[in-house]
């Protein structure tokens, strides 16, 4: 299977990211579905589309559970079967594996896979609460812990093994905004200087607001089929050529080390092995900056820099956008946002338009393999997919 | 100590209510482990018995949550950490403290509790907490 497609990407979209006010999670989600679908005007969707993968976290935002017929109906999908993945923030990243075993498998040859949250209409205590239920409840959530609060846990200690400073991470806002503000999609497109981030207010300290990840509504869609179909379908596809999937202790105090997350270094692992690919293979890449350090500790994890050095990595300029490995093209969860459901496959889009050419301002020249890091609560679920460019 | 009583959750918080910090050990392994499980996290075996923990710990990492959810706001900003005691476990912990900024990593802390609430339905737990040391 090295280096070999396992399912290819004829298409993606995504809704507008942001506060959408009067919009439901059904309708964000036919949105990211209509705009998938003008891409591919070969495709019969409601006819060629047997099954649909959704991510989706939590029923608390809406009173809404059950939620995949919903969104797979409003999207023009009926009567195909329709399945919510749910794996906190990784649950589209983890809805696109379980997409590429339906294909890999033989059972479909045209799945749709993706992911959505309807957040913004609960205040912010709420969200942060309906979070939290990503965690552990008898032990982590009854403790007062957040998710700004577990990764500020990781942050405290990188800061204090590593020399981590709060305006390295700091300037992964700033470059993840610079970012965001060529996506017009982003929820945030607007740049953020150090100076702002770091007098922003404490979230969890040393995490700040502008450490923090974006409470937004959104949708995104990926379609798959399989590799030998897909010149027939579009003219811009994308392979998926690895997939790596791991799991660490529930719970963060578990961990041997808070400096790091296990399972991402293991799904790294597995996805770079079946992609026959190496970190420096990899042109571009979307990481899962739910908080600043995330993405710091993340490109430790994933072998872009060694451990203990990602503050000084991205202080390096390397994941700029003109950098030698850059990273969040998108704005990343940081300014584009994180509709916790949609991040996963609103990754893999990103990675979709700059393998295909069609990443406009933001676009990486020459762009051939991409990677994409997803996780789940604190890391108890790592997701990581390798794509190529045809 | 007692190694009848179920390796659970709710045996955790009722030990909480004696004013016992717990925590299980594989009798194999020697694993210790909070949360409490029936399954060894490290080798698999399926017999664990209930250890009590010492009162003090070490100070692993911790943060001070400004935001929170809405059961905590009369308590924002708080600071929680990780404590890891002397019998090798670690535990997420609220920590409660006057002075915030003196937290120091590495720094001795002491297990209290608070009482099982009146009233209210599930989940009726009391809490453990962390002190500074007297």
């Amino acid at each position: 299977m090295r280096g070999k497609p396992l399912a290819t990407i004829i298409s993606a979209g995504v809704s507008k990211f942001g506060r959408r006010e009067g919009v439901y999670a059904r309708e964000l989600f036919a949105e990211a579905a209509l705009s998938a679908f003008h891409r591919v005007e070969k495709l019969d969707p409601s006819k060629d589309i047997k099954a649909a993968f959704i991510g989706q976290m939590s029923e608390a935002y809406e009173h809404q559970a059950h939620t995949a017929p919903i969104a797979a109906s409003w999207a023009g999908l009926f009567p195909a079967p329709a399945m919510r993945i749910e794996n906190a923030c990784a649950s589209s990243g983890s809805a696109l594996r379980c997409g590429i075993m339906a294909i890999m498998s033989g059972l479909y040859d045209i799945v749709l896979v993706g992911g959505v949250e309807k957040m913004t209409n609960q205040p912010t205590p709420e969200v942060t609460g309906i979070l939290a239920t990503a965690s552990d409840y008898p032990f982590e959530q009854w403790n007062g812990m957040t998710f700004p609060g577990l990764f500020a846990l990781m942050a405290t200690v990188h800061m204090h093994e590593y020399g981590t400073t709060e305006e390295q991470m700091a300037a992964v806002a700033v470059k993840n905004h610079k970012n965001g503000a060529l996506n017009p999609n982003a929820h945030m497109q607007k740049e953020v200087s150090m100076d702002e981030v770091l007098k922003s207010r404490l979230v969890s300290w040393p995490l700040k607001l502008y450490d923090c990840s974006l409470i937004t509504d959104g949708a995104s869609v990926v379609i798959l089929t399989k590799p030998k179909l897909a010149k027939k379908l579009s003219d811009n596809y994308v392979h998926i050529i690895g997939t790596g999937q791991a799991q660490d202790t529930f719970c963060l105090h578990e961990r041997e080390s808070l400096t790091t997350v296990k399972a991402a270094k293991t799904a790294a692992q597995e996805a770079y092995k079946m992609a026959d690919v190496r970190p420096k293979d990899i042109n571009v890449a979307e990481l899962h900056d739910c908080f600043t350090i995330a993405e710091i500790i993340g490109y430790e994890d994933l072998g872009f820099c060694r451990p203990g050095q990602g503050g000084k990595y991205v202080e390096s300029g390397a994941p700029d956008l003109n950098g030698s490995m850059p990273v969040n093209t998108s704005g990343g969860l940081k300014s584009k946002g994180h509709p916790v459901g949609a991040t996963g496959t609103a990754q893999i889009h990103e990675l979709y338009l700059q393998l295909t050419d069609q990443a406009d301002r933001r676009q990486v020249k020459d762009a051939k393999i991409g990677l994409a890091h997803n996780l789940g609560g604190s890391g108890a679920t790592a997701v990581v997919h390798v794509l190529k460019g045809s | 100590m007692s190694e009848l009583r179920d390796p659970t959750i709710e045996e955790f918080y009722k030990y909480c209510s004696e004013r016992k910090l717990m925590a299980v050990r594989c009798i194999r392994c020697r694993q210790v482990m909070v949360p409490p499980r029936a399954i060894c996290s490290n080798c698999r075996h399926s017999r664990v018995e209930w250890v009590e923990l010492g009162q003090r710990g070490k100070l692993v990492t911790y943060t001070i949550v400004h935001v929170s959810p809405p059961q905590f706001k009369h308590m924002t900003p708080y600071a929680v950490g990780i404590v890891e005691m002397p019998e090798g476990v670690k535990i997420p912990s609220i920590i409660r403290t006057s002075r915030p900024e003196d937290l120091k990593i590495g720094m001795q802390l002491e297990a209290d509790f608070s009482p099982r609430p009146q009233e209210g339905g599930w989940p009726n737990w009391p809490r453990y907490f962390f002190k500074e040391t007297e």
